[in-house]
C-alpha cells in the first residue's frame, strides 16, 4: 500500500481545480497531493529546496555585482571563442545551452514512450539524453580549462576585472555542472533499469529493495528539466545580463 | 484543467505537444543569443533577457514538467515558495546599493584617489 498511488479519490473526485479544490486538498481529512506518486511529489519538494539554493547563488552573484566598484568582467567577450576568423561572442555557450534543450526534448519523450511501456525506445532515448548531458559537461569543462589556462581567470582573481567574477563563476557552473554530471548517472542507470525490463516484471532495486514503475521515468526527467530550468537563468543573469 | 482528474496511467499527452514545445524553447533560445549577439544595450536589453527567460522557464515548468496538468495542490505547494525569494532580492539590493555607496566614499579616502 505504501507504494501505491492514492488514484482513486472516490467521493472526493469532484472537487473542482481552483481555490476551493486547493483547500480541500489541504484539508486535516485528505490526502493532499492526489493522482501523484509519492516520489514524484518528493522530487518536486527537493527541487524546490535546490530551487532555493540556487536562489542563493544567483542572488550572492547580484549582490557582488552590484556592491563592486570595479568594472564587471563582460562575458560576451570573456567567453567569445575563435574558430580560425573573428571571435564569435558566446558561441559555446550558445552551443551548450541548445545542447541541455535538445536532451530536454529527448527526456520528455523517454518519459511519454515509457507511460506507452515502450521498453526498447525508452531506454534508447534516456542513453541519447545522458550523451547530451555528458556532452554539456565535456565542454564545460573545456570552457573552465580556458579560463583557468589561457585566461588566468582564479576565484580570488582576474584579468578582466572585478574579482568575485571568477568566484561566481566557479560557484555557479560548477554547482550546476555537478547536478548534469549527477543527472547523467542517474540516466544511465534508469536507462539499464528500463532496457532490462525491470518496470514490466516488478523487479525490486538493489538500493531501495523497491518495486519501479515507468513513472519513475516521469520524476527522473522532472530533476532532467529542472537542471535545464536552472541553465535558462544561469544563461540570463551571468551570461546574458 | 477539466481533465487533471482522469489521468489513470499518469501524464500521458500527444507527443505533438512536445515537439511544438520544443521548437519554441529553440526558438527562444535563438532569441536570447540575439540579444547578444546584435549587441541590444540598456533596458531594452535587460527587458529582453528577462521576457525570453520566463517564457522559456514558464514552457519548461508547465508543459515538460506537467505542471499545466497537475491538481493545483501540488502547483501552488511548489510555485507560491520561491515567491519569497523575490523579497530576499530586494533586501539584497538596498544592501548592496549601501555597500557600493559606502565604498565610492571610503575607498577614496582611503586610496587617496
Amino acid at each position: 500500500m505504501a507504494e501505491t498511488t492514492l488514484k482513486d479519490i472516490g467521493g472526493h473526485s469532484a472537487q473542482p481545480n481552483d481555490l476551493s479544490g486547493f483547500v480541500s486538498d489541504w484539508s486535516s481529512d485528505q490526502r493532499t497531493f492526489k493522482n501523484v506518486p509519492w516520489g514524484k511529489a518528493m522530487m518536486w519538494i527537493f527541487l524546490l529546496s535546490d530551487t532555493f539554493i540556487f536562489s542563493c547563488f544567483l542572488l550572492s552573484y547580484m549582490t557582488v555585482r552590484m556592491s563592486t566598484t570595479v568594472a564587471w568582467p563582460y562575458p560576451s567577450e570573456v567567453f567569445a571563442l575563435s574558430f580560425g576568423g573573428d571571435p564569435i561572442p558566446l558561441i559555446l555557450i550558445a552551443i551548450m545551452t541548445f545542447i541541455l534543450i535538445t536532451s530536454s526534448g529527448t527526456m520528455v519523450l523517454a518519459v511519454n514512450f515509457g507511460y506507452r511501456k515502450d521498453r526498447k525506445k525508452t531506454a534508447l532515448l534516456l542513453i541519447v539524453t545522458a550523451l547530451f548531458g555528458a556532452s554539456f559537461v565535456g565542454m564545460q569543462a573545456f570552457e573552465w580549462t580556458k579560463l583557468i589556462v589561457e585566461e588566468g581567470v582564479r576565484p580570488w582573481t582576474n584579468p578582466m576585472g572585478a574579482p568575485q567574477f571568477g568566484s561566481v563563476f566557479f560557484m555557479v557552473t560548477g554547482f550546476h555542472g555537478f547536478h548534469v554530471s549527477v543527472g547523467v548517472l542517474f540516466l544511465i542507470l534508469m536507462a539499464r533499469k528500463v532496457w532490462r525490463g525491470d518496470y514490466d516484471t516488478g523487479k525490486r532495486g538493489f538500493f531501495t529493495s523497491r518495486k519501479g514503475k515507468y513513472e519513475d521515468v516521469e520524476t527522473m526527467g522532472l530533476y532532467w528539466h529542472f537542471v535545464d530550468l536552472v541553465w535558462v537563468f544561469i544563461f540570463a543573469f551571468f551570461y546574458l545580463w | 484543467m477539466a481533465d487533471a482528474n482522469t489521468h489513470v496511467e499518469g501524464q500521458q499527452h500527444p507527443l505533438g505537444v512536445y515537439i511544438k514545445i520544443w521548437a519554441w524553447l529553440f526558438v527562444l533560445s535563438a532569441c536570447s543569443y540575439a540579444v547578444d549577439y546584435f549587441h541590444v544595450e540598456s533596458y531594452l536589453r535587460w527587458t529582453l533577457i528577462l521576457l525570453f527567460m520566463f517564457l522559456k522557464a514558464g514552457l519548461i515548468v508547465a508543459v515538460f514538467m506537467h505542471m499545466m496538468w497537475e491538481r493545483i495542490a501540488l502547483l501552488y505547494a511548489i510555485m507560491l515558495p520561491p515567491a519569497a525569494v523575490l523579497v530576499f532580492v530586494a533586501i539584497m539590493v538596498f544592501e548592496s546599493d549601501n555597500t557600493f555607496g559606502l565604498r565610492k566614499t571610503f575607498f577614496s579616502v582611503f586610496t587617496g584617489s
